[in-house]
């Protein structure tokens, strides 16, 4: 994998969010790949931790169709996202462990009906190349007000 | 216009008990009043021992719209005062947990306060010579105040001097913190963590409301629950040889059908109090955890742990505003910001001696079902945000409690009932009505 690789691999993975592709997204992670949202400064741990999100593909799973579903009354009307980043950084090209490790500023911003909210905060990738094709092994989304009291978020930053 | 300050009647007017006025959820001066009268007659909870265990440890914390600052003293006792300087009033902590070491120092004019609140040392202090300031309000320090109880750990106060008793406001309903605190090898509960915290554009007493609710999730949770049971069931049927995760264990029990919460029961207790789930729960199928009930049966003996684990109670509410679920070890706190505005902050608890695999699942089950990312949460406030809106029709200014009522229903009474009765959120704003009028004048009576 070349640096360039890296980081279209961020860019094209937030452009998949913004237009919703939702499986295509999904498809982006590794077996066993996490999506995790800490609720520390600087956390380490997801399980003894409090953390907003940590979620595997089962549960990634269920949030995708949660949000086409019939009875989703908060999806009526529709949210939708758009995510804005810096150039990302890449913090290991993988020499020790296979693990290109990537960090990324970014603004999100998620509508629905007449209200906008906007956060702000750092997107930390691990990535794994199987097979030729990079997989997700964590997307970790370290908020700046991480310990403020937020109303929903439905999609995913 | 004021139409219900100085009115004691027409606050009471308001709760018939099968059916509770719009006002109490979307009239302004209703919740000023709930802060001036109702908030201040209440034991209120502000925060667990376990967060201040060493001298000089503070926590802040609201009861009403009342900032509140208690805090451990060297004589090892909690203190709790008003957060404010007695000089300008600039808040003395501002932060929500933290040490001050020795004493408070307010950071405006460098007034200090021994951490019980009592006025240390004045910059200056010839200035207030022959001032008459010794007999002055703010040489008393930070206001105290005197009504405070801590019970397992948890830490409730009463702003009133002059109101109910803390044993006769709890009676027996305190059993579900006695169980959360027995579920501890050690009976004692440890907060280790900040809670998630997840705002709320809704009446504070839509969430009091929800907690025994038990004809809504099998409806408003069919997208959530409903749909992790699918995924779970076709994830299942591709691989016959998986483990149920945690995860769904956590979720499937909410599609449960009616039929379960019927029976399952509610129980009410005077002033307010009751639960959901008296004989069974969605929380009572569990996997067991590796080691727990070897710890639980040698530090109570076999008859006594399982009893404990046994009682699998499901959402108790302490009026006015928290929310203890004892078999998972969380407690909700609802912190009412404006009539329509409220902060919602869920703690979990953990429970010393215990392995930490309970401490795993009760921080799952807090960012499933509680946190602002929380699936079911979104159906959750989704339903709050469109009754604050719908209220305010006028086409109907009632809200409507009907479920399993029945004439002459008892008020300040202990009973168990059909569990899908809407009997406790009746029995919430019978005490609300109570706790509201009490020590309120009349202003109509004293005009006469
Ligand atoms: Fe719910």
């Amino acid at each position: 994998m070349t640096r360039d690789d890296l980081i279209d691999f961020v860019y094209d993975e937030a452009g998949l969010l913004d237009d919703m592709l939702w499986e295509d997204w999904k498809a982006l992670f590794a077996e066993d790949g996490r999506y995790w949202i800490p609720l520390e400064w600087q956390q380490e741990d997801p399980i003894l931790q409090p953390s907003l999100m940590y979620e595997d593909l089962l549960l990634l799973t269920v949030r995708i169709e949660r949000l086409a579903g019939e009875r989703t009354f908060s999806q009526r009307p529709k949210s939708r996202c758009h995510h804005l980043l810096q150039r990302p950084r890449i913090l290991s090209m993988g020499e020790e462990d296979g693990v290109y490790k990537l960090r990324t500023a970014f603004i999100y911003t998620e509508t629905r009906g007449d209200l906008l909210e906007r956060y702000s905060g750092w997107v930390g990738h691990h990535l794994v190349d199987e097979d030729g094709a990079l997989k997700i092994k964590q997307k970790r989304i370290d908020l700046i007000n991480f310990d403020a009291p937020f109303s929903n978020i439905q999609l995913f930053i | 216009m004021e139409r219900y300050r100085g009115n004691p009647q027409a606050i009471a007017d308001l709760v018939k008990g099968y059916a509770v006025h719009r006002d109490t959820y979307v009239d302004p001066e209703i919740f000023d009043l709930e802060m001036e009268h109702m908030f201040p007659n209440c034991w209120v909870y502000i925060g667990h021992d376990s967060q201040i265990k060493n001298p000089g440890d503070f926590i802040t914390s609201k009861i009403g719209n009342q900032p509140i600052l208690a805090v451990r003293h060297r004589d090892g006792l909690v203190y709790v005062m008003h957060n404010r300087c007695p000089h300008k009033g600039v808040k003395i902590a501002s932060e929500p947990c933290g040490n001050t070491g020795k004493f408070f120092r307010c950071p405006y004019h460098a007034w200090s306060f021994k951490t019980d609140g009592s006025l240390l040392a004045i910059p200056l202090n010839k200035g207030y010579e022959g001032t008459g300031f010794d007999a002055d309000k703010a040489a008393e320090g930070l206001p105290r105040i005197e009504n405070v109880r801590i019970y397992r750990g948890l830490i409730f106060v009463r702003l009133a001097e002059e109101a109910m008793s803390f044993e006769d406001y709890f009676c027996d309903s305190l059993s579900t913190v006695d169980n959360m605190a027995d579920r501890s090898p050690e009976g004692e509960l440890e907060v280790l963590a900040a809670p998630i915290r997840y705002m709320h554009q809704c009446n504070w007493k839509m969430l009091v409301d929800n907690q025994t609710d038990t004809c809504h999730p099998m409806v408003a949770h069919e997208s959530s629950a409903g749909t992790a049971v699918n995924v779970w069931e076709r994830a299942k049927k591709a691989n016959p040889d998986m483990e149920t995760p945690m995860a769904v264990q956590l979720y499937a029990p909410f599609m449960a059908p009616y039929e379960f919460y019927e029976g399952a029961g509610i129980r009410v207790w005077p002033n307010g109090h009751g639960h959901s789930g008296v004989s069974g729960s969605i929380h009572q199928d569990y996997d067991d955890i590796d080691g727990y009930l070897g710890k639980m049966e040698a530090a109570y003996g076999t008859e006594r742990a399982h009893r404990i684990l046994g009682d699998v109670r499901h959402n108790t509410n302490y009026f006015p505003n928290i929310m203890v679920k004892g078999p998972v070890g969380i407690l909700r706190h609802f912190i009412p910001l404006a009539v329509d505005k409220t902060l919602v902050e869920s703690w979990v608890f953990k429970l010393k001696g215990a392995p930490d695999k309970l401490y795993e699942r009760a921080l799952m089950y807090n960012r499933f079902i509680n946190a602002p990312t929380s699936i079911v949460g979104h159906d959750d406030l989704e339903m709050y945000e469109r009754a604050q809106e719908g209220l305010l029709s006028n086409g109907n200014e009632w809200i409507n409690l009907r479920r399993l009522w029945e004439e002459d229903e008892a008020e300040d009474t202990t009973e168990v009932v059909n569990g899908t009765s809407e009997r406790q959120m009746r029995n919430q704003m019978y005490a609300w009505r109570k706790f509201m009028v009490q020590n309120m004048e009349s202003s109509l009576e004293a005009a006469e």
